[in-house]
């Protein structure tokens, strides 16, 4: 597993190229959507067919306009996932508000499972704690505990980090809350979805001008396609991987 | 960095080494060059930077030569002209540094003020949201100017204000019993990790730089001042202790590969990780410390006070910087919120990052030996009196 990881990752990181079965629009490194945690209650969803996913964030998982919501990534996923599994019902619901932290977020989980009985949440945070500035082990600790409870649950998360905002850059202190999501994640054996990493490179690549301070909503709208696209990517291949291998999640871990 | 051809005198009345020690200012003007570059968001000549390979970075190169300095020019104060004048020239220090800070704080306002009339992309909707301070500047001014709203990258100064409002109590023990000093510094460290001291912030959190916690590395640097650090040189020079800073430079090393070839992170065993991380620069963390020290251990072992390249003119720009780092510093600060503008308003690529990167420190440079100019035209040469500008420090964050 681990062999094969590393030579996934270093033929991604000297060609430069992901999944040919993406429009090239969306190219990002391989490595960049791979996870090796993994995603069981996903998998058994799949074998059920029937998936259900709530995303839970703040602005930047919704679109402004009244159109927003419909071409905003939660929307996109829903649609790539049911471009590839033609076989299994899917919805996505996307529960995104503007200026909502963390720990907020953490309040509503239970209302959110009740009503939607997800298999899977997409976690989008860390910007609005960032802006906030809202202590980072207090952030750390939100994070924590809400994934534990997910997963007392039996739900499975995916964490997502902060966009890539070169114009903001210098304003928003985001590295502490961004490395608070990475070590969560990777302590709670759960995939991130790292969106700072992927628009970073769209970037670097010329897939997208992020830097423009004034864009028509078109391009807001590639972007979230493109996020939708390689989510439900990184959703198919960690969930198809877990078949192979069920029950092989460990036990959540407690809090210190 | 450390005296330490000096004997050790722990006497009250000792009196400091006299010459100056330009290892000092060469590595403090390299760390302000690289804060500066640290100070770019998403630059790609910050892969030369420190923090890239290891768990320490500039910043803490600046608190501890800034506390050796501090420690130095007031502690000789304060054994010729007494506690009370050494201590009114601390605090007229901390005044400037205060005023430097606030001054800092403008700069950033206009920049801001400015991205805010013109930033309307709907991608980034959220961020938006960060000019909304803006529109209470009653509050948003008030808290500036408590230390309490600190933007981004300006965490330093007002952790050196908060330092220097305790030092002149600080070095009136050194002097006495520096021994004493230094526990009670570490017993600080301690406690305040213990039971979460910090400072708080606004509009939420606590200091980015939690004083409690940096100030061991700033008594650190200054008890290394006062004393010479000689009884510290059988240590420094010891071979086992070399090897194993050697050895734990290279451990960082490779941890902090793992986090740029995630790949490799399966390698790093799950206690070791859980042990490690995550590595809080806040408080810092003690493998940082440690890490600045076994940096700092090898640093003095291997480059003498005396090196010969410390007076060849291809190391001047850096030393010339170090010897007048506050206005260095401030200059760097808004030499980065500058760069990152151009940069973006050009949408330029990694050619227009390397021609900002260069160009910023060529000002710094130039300002450094502009201020030298006038110094040695006002008749103060830092040779004849190094007072005001070997005492200043500051540093940097992320």
């Amino acid at each position: 597993m681990k062999l094969h990881a590393l030579t996934l990752a270093c033929l991604a990181a000297f060609t430069g190229v992901a999944n040919a079965t993406e429009p090239d629009a969306c190219l990002v490194n391989r490595d960049l959507i791979y996870s090796e945690s993994p995603l069981p209650h996903v998998a058994a969803a799949l074998q059920q067919k029937n998936l259900t996913i709530s995303v839970v964030g703040s602005a930047s998982s919704t679109l402004p306009g009244s159109s927003g919501a419909k071409m905003a990534y939660p929307a996109q996923l829903n649609s790539a996932l049911a471009r590839q599994l033609p076989d299994v019902p899917v919805k996505v619901i996307s529960h995104a508000r503007s200026k909502w932290s963390a720990a907020e977020m953490v309040g509503e989980f239970a209302n959110i499972l009740s009503q939607d009985k997800p298999s899977l949440i997409i976690w989008q945070t860390g910007t609005v704690d960032a802006m906030r500035g809202i202590d980072p082990a207090e952030f750390q600790n939100t994070l924590d505990s809400g994934v534990s409870m997910l997963h007392e649950k039996g739900v499975d998360v995916i964490l997502m980090n902060m966009q890539f905002s070169p114009r903001t850059e210098t304003m928003i202190a985001a590295s502490a809350y961004a490395d608070d999501l990475r070590w969560v994640a990777m302590q709670q054996d759960i995939p991130l979805f790292d969106r700072f990493a992927v628009m970073k490179q769209w970037s670097e690549l010329g897939t997208f001008d992020l830097y423009s301070a004034d864009k028509s909503s078109a391009t807001a709208e590639r972007v979230h396609d493109c996020l939708g696209r390689l989510l439900a990517e990184m959703i198919i291949d960690t969930a198809k991987r877990d078949q192979a291998t069920p029950n092989d999640r460990p036990q959540p871990k407690d809090k210190s | 960095m450390v005296e330490t051809s000096r004997k050790l005198s722990t006497a009250p009345q000792a009196t400091g080494p006299t010459e100056r020690d330009l290892r000092l200012d060469l590595f403090r003007g390299l760390a302000l060059w690289l804060i500066f570059l640290d100070h770019i968001p998403s630059n790609v000549v910050n892969w030369i930077t420190i923090r890239n390979y290891g768990f320490s970075d500039a910043a803490e190169i600046f608190v501890f030569i800034s506390g050796y300095t501090a420690a130095f020019v007031y502690g000789r104060a304060m054994r010729e002209r007494g506690v009370v004048v050494a201590s009114a020239r601390i605090l007229r220090r901390a005044w400037q540094v205060y005023v430097a800070h606030i001054f800092l704080f403008v700069v950033y306002l206009a920049e801001i003020s400015y991205v805010a009339g013109s930033f309307d992309n709907p991608l980034y909707a959220e961020e938006t949201n960060i000019f909304d301070f803006l529109r209470q500047p009653d509050i948003t001014l008030v808290q500036a100017l408590l230390l309490k709203f600190k933007p981004v990258n300006m965490d330093v100064l007002p952790l050196y204000v908060v330092l220097l409002l305790g030092f002149p109590l600080l070095l009136w023990l050194l002097l006495r019993q520096p021994t004493l000093g230094l526990v009670a510094s570490a017993a600080l460290y301690v406690l305040s990790s213990r039971f979460d001291w910090n400072l708080p912030a606004y509009p939420s959190g606590v200091w980015a730089f939690n004083p409690y916690a940096w100030q061991l590395l700033f008594v650190v640097g200054a008890w290394c001042g006062v004393t010479g650090a000689v009884r510290l040189d059988k240590f420094i020079r010891s071979r086992v202790v070399a090897g194993l800073a050697v050895a734990y430079l290279i451990f960082a090393f490779l941890i902090v590969m793992t986090w740029y070839l995630p790949a490799y992170g399966r390698f790093v065993p799950r206690w070791l990780a859980e042990f490690m991380y995550p590595i809080d620069k806040t408080n810092l963390d003690v493998l940082r410390l440690v890490h600045f020290l076994a940096l700092a251990v090898l640093t003095i072992r291997f480059i003498p006070r005396d090196w010969a390249a410390l007076k060849s003119p291809l190391l001047r720009p850096a030393i010339l910087c170090g010897q007048h780092s506050l206005e260095v510093f401030c200059l760097g600060v808004f030499l980065a919120f500058a760069g990152h503008f151009v940069r973006v308003e050009l949408s330029g690529g990694a050619l227009l990052q390397i021609l900002i990167s260069l160009l910023g420190i060529a000002v710094m440079v130039v300002a450094a030996w502009l201020l030298s100019w006038y110094q040695v035209a006002e008749g103060r040469g830092p040779a004849t009196r190094p007072k005001t500008a070997n005492s200043d420090m500051a540093g940097g964050s992320i």
